[in-house]
């Protein structure tokens, strides 16, 4: 068994850096952590989603007479009781559109993809919503459809949109976006090797394996939602603009998220069960199932790309050009930023031309999933440099080392790089004892090779706020507003402990619902522990401020003459006078007669997060036979800035790395000929199983990021950027043959081997 | 239809339940019963966040009727714990081998049943025995650690 590394800048810490155990880890192993199906009410009822068998259909009449008159239906709702906001008109919501939310969480003029939900039922069971479900009535008028990307945007495609126009006519590119750097004609003039490629992928789904869930209840006009999501604040802002209940009258109350990855950044049956409580007086819970979860939620684009990149006999490239051409599903919003922006970003490239195609058809409408975008571009962009290399007869991670951006280095989406640490990781990628290893010779006929990619994420700051109280008995409970999604409370238990000098048992981290703590953004795009961090930090630093205070007064000193060290407030030297010292614990039970409670509370719009990056290298098996291809052997190397829990860190980089895996070998949407989705069970879909890896070996790299408080970058994010291209290339140094398109699974890898075989002979 | 009583034992517990012939244990776990350790993830026994195990032996609860319980017993993850954390939770928090969670309660019970039948599993049999839990968060890297790591404790434990 291989073994997991650790670097860590300076160890002068007791807590930040370390692995505690999470504040929240006993409840999470023993079941007893309410997750949002977990929750029940008195006099509960359940809801359940009609939805559409047409990938495409006019919805011309919808009878719900003789489902309302079934017995033990209470409400059924359809486009008519949700907030119509009409659709030539943008109303923003941070990045989502509230007219495509309106029309996602319930068809309106339109079915847009086989599983859109036209009308929901809540009734005193599941059993009888379903039952009343099938006695709707809707009258369709079926539409020609469309559900590749290219085919969706050729002149004669179905329209799916009649306002949506491109270059003057119909389309169904509902947006570009383009980043422009120097003059690419001028790059490639001078380039010695140039190389062009296109690739393909295909949709792949979030896989979080907690259902969407939610638990509604309304009452006086006032709403109360528990539900799993990656921020209550996003479901109160949605669920207000979708069922125009006003925001005050709306408390969101997080429970337990099992599982996101950028899938729960968006509401589906929130806003449906708030509306179904209304009507019906009684709280009603709802749940996808996992075929309701694939067919209606998620997932994150397929794409067309086409990437040139050109060098000079010496390894530096002098241009890059790319276009991404990413399905958003029914409604407008597929992450082209992340691919046009972030695919280039690893390099300094002087010339550089990134165009995003934001591409509607008749399959579910995207959701974020790690990192949005930035593997699709990555993976086209990665495999090109793969052959560049190749083509330059140059070690691949060399020509990533002799171009990677550093400071000052100017990105095509726009920032200048400050200090970062891509350099460090492939530095440490090359002189890894897994990338010196020799590959095993062939044997029986299976082929070994190895490959390499790099990545970039954004990463970001954005809004969020802290409150810590120190509690009678001097422990110190802390509340954010971020859902912990894997492991969040237990770094912010390792600052507050670190900054106090207390033990971090002694510090709750509790998640905030929308009543108790100021506006939080989502937990996503690698935010949460970077601004998690500042907030908690600068609320225990105002903390430490009135501790040293109180100190002072019952010392009758100046609070300047007062410092706080290891837990405690002490004189700050001889001349401030003599006195024992005071630990929290005094000082918090005397605090009621030194001015009152003790707590502080931070709210920030948190900027500086800097940009992350990953150098991955991966040892791949093919067997010819069976054109199966397993991972033998994966190291990761991130910087992170600063682990603040390396455990957790760890997590992230071997999650994004297997959740890569199953994207390069085994996981799409798959429809068939009628527009349906022919795949949507974890038995059809494969994501990867335990058998299927091996151990995910990580390498921490930390570069301090200067804008932050203990230094962090984020994390999450990058580890899926990689992996795509790192194992396609790999399978390319096995086999001598290279893939274009995902997932690089058995049937193709063996159809891809047999012609090549045919053509040989 | 009428519902059928069912007696069975639950933790150690004696434990009586009314069902529907079609209704899956998950469900009477999670509802009547008030056990919500167990999770659905996908209803199809293709997840495993819903392990149990009845006599001894590891199931899929959505894939088992309720009414198979009748005279059985029935272990979930809220009888893992004794006065304390079994060896397998404590190394779980201890290694970070969880980041959500929701996976956690099936993999524990799957776990701790392969340990009981193979105290001394190699990381090959670790991963095939686990394989019918599915986790997204972790890549399994953790967890398979843990199990060995509990494994190699208890093993030096017993001596």
């Amino acid at each position: 068994m291989s073994t997991t590394t650790t670097t860590t800048a300076g160890d002068d810490n007791k807590w930040i850096g370390k692995r505690t155990v999470r504040p929240d880890g006993a409840d999470k192993v023993t079941g007893r952590a309410a997750y949002a199906a977990d929750t029940n009410m008195p006099g509960m009822i359940w809801g359940k989603v009609l939805r559409s068998p047409h990938p495409h259909a006019r919805i011309k009449s919808i009878n719900t007479a003789k489902a309302e008159a079934h017995p033990g239906v209470k409400a059924v709702v359809t486009a008519k009781d949700v907030v119509d906001f009409p659709i030539a008109k943008s109303v923003m919501l941070g990045i989502q559109d509230m007219r495509w939310m309106c029309r996602n969480v319930m068809a309106r003029e339109k079915a847009l993809f086989v599983g859109h939900p036209v009308a929901a039922v809540a009734a005193t069971s599941e059993k009888i919503a379903a039952e009343a479900c099938k006695l709707i009535e809707v009258e369709y008028e079926v539409l020609p459809f469309v559900i590749d990307v290219e085919e969706a945007m050729k002149p004669d495609a179905p329209v799916l949109h009649d306002h949506i126009t491109f270059e003057g006519k119909p389309s169904n590119i509902a947006g570009k976006l383009e980043h422009k750097l120097g003059d690419v004609g001028e790059g490639f003039a001078k380039a010695d090797v140039i190389i062009e490629r296109s690739f393909r992928t295909q949709p792949v789904h979030q896989g979080y394996i907690e259902p969407h869930a939610c638990l509604v209840s309304v009452s006086d006009g006032k709403a109360t939602i528990w539900s799993s999501s990656q921020g209550q604040f996003m479901v109160r802002a949605m669920c207000a603009y979708l069922t125009g209940i006003p925001q005050n009258d709306i408390r969101a109350i997080p429970a337990e998220i099992g599982g996101g990855f950028g899938g729960k950044t968006i509401v589906y049956l929130e806003p449906v069960a708030t509306l179904l409580a209304k009507k019906s007086g009684r709280p009603v819970k709802m749940a996808m199932t996992r075929t309701e979860v694939f067919h209606a939620s998620g997932p994150t684009s397929g794409s067309y790309s086409k990437v040139k990149l050109g060098a000079t006999k010496d390894g530096k490239i002098v241009a890059g050009e790319g276009t991404y051409c990413l399905q958003a599903g029914a409604l407008p919003g597929s992450p082209i930023r992340g691919a046009a922006g972030c695919a280039f970003a690893p390099y300094d490239i002087p010339n550089v031309h990134s165009v995003g195609y934001d591409v509607v058809s008749n399959r579910s409408k995207v959701a974020a999933y790690r990192a949005p975008g930035a593997p699709i571009g990555a993976y086209a962009v990665e495999c090109v440099m793969d052959e560049l290399a190749e083509a330059l007869k140059m070690d691949p991670l060399q020509l990533r080392l002799k171009n990677a951006a550093k400071q000052g280095t100017k990105a095509a989406h726009g920032p200048t790089f400050p200090r970062i640490g891509f350099v460090e990781t492939i530095e440490e990628a090359i002189a890894h004892p897994h990338y010196k290893t020799p590959l095993a010779k062939p044997k029986n006929g299976v082929l070994h090779g190895r490959g390499v990619a790099s990545g970039f994420w954004f990463n970001a700051g954005g809004e969020s706020s802290a409150q810590v109280n120190v509690n009678e008995d001097g422990t110190v409970v802390v509340i954010t507003g971020h859902p912990d999604i894997g492991g969040s409370r237990a770094s912010t238990a390792n600052i507050v402990a670190e900054v106090l000098g207390i033990d971090y048992r002694k510090v709750s981290v509790l998640i905030g619902d929308t009543s108790v703590i100021g506006f939080s953004n989502l937990t996503g795009g690698s935010r949460v522990t970077y601004a998690s961090a500042m907030v908690v930090t600068q609320s225990t630093e105002n903390v430490i401020g009135q501790l040293k205070a109180r100190a002072a007064k019952i010392w009758k000193i100046d609070p300047e003459a007062v410092i706080w060290e290891n837990g405690e407030a002490r004189p700050a030297g001889d001349n401030a006078g003599k006195f024992e010292p005071m630990t929290l614990g005094q000082l918090a039970a005397q605090a009621n007669a030194t001015g009152g409670p003790i707590g502080a509370g931070t709210q920030l719009n948190t900027t500086g997060a800097e940009g992350g990056f990953a150098t991955h290298v991966c040892d791949v098996e093919v067997d010819p036979e069976l054109g199966i291809v397993r991972v033998l052997r994966y190291t990761s190397f991130q910087d992170v800035g600063r682990a603040i829990h390396p455990g957790y860190v760890e997590g992230q980089m071997q999650g994004g790395a297997a959740q890569g895996i199953g994207w390069a070998l085994s996981e799409e949407y798959i429809y068939d000929k009628n527009g349906k989705l022919d795949n949507p069970s974890f038995l059809d879909y494969r994501m990867p199983v335990t058998s299927d890896l091996p151990m995910l070996d990580t390498v921490i790299i930390e570069v301090p990021n200067p804008k932050h408080p203990q230094g962090v970058r984020g994390v999450g994010e990058v580890p899926l950027v990689p992996p795509l291209a790192a194992v396609s290339n790999a399978i390319h140094n096995a086999l001598g043959q290279r893939f274009y398109s995902l997932p690089m699974s058995p049937p193709k890898v063996l159809a891809a081997l047999e012609s090549k075989t045919a053509k040989a002979a | 239809m009428a519902k059928l009583h069912v007696s069975t034992t639950i933790n150690g517990e004696p434990q009586e339940f009314l069902c529907d012939a079609d209704q899956s244990m998950l469900d009477v776990l999670r509802g009547p019963l008030g056990l919500t350790g167990s999770k659905e993830g996908c209803g199809s026994g293709d997840c495993g966040a819903c392990s149990i195990t009845l006599d001894g032996r590891l199931v899929c609860s959505c894939l088992m009727l309720a009414a198979e319980a009748e005279g059985r017993q029935i272990a979930t993850i809220e009888g893992m714990a004794g006065e304390e954390l079994h060896p397998l939770q404590t190394k779980f928090l201890e290694m970070a081998a969880l980041q959500c969670g929701i996976c956690t309660p099936g993999v524990l019970m799957a776990a701790k049943s392969l340990l009981e039948r193979n105290p001394d599993p190699t990381e090959h049999e670790v991963r095939f025995w686990l394989a019918g839990n599915l986790c997204r968060c972790t890549g399994y890297d953790k967890i398979v650690r843990a199990v060995m790591e509990t494994a190699a404790d208890m093993r030096g434990g017993a001596r």
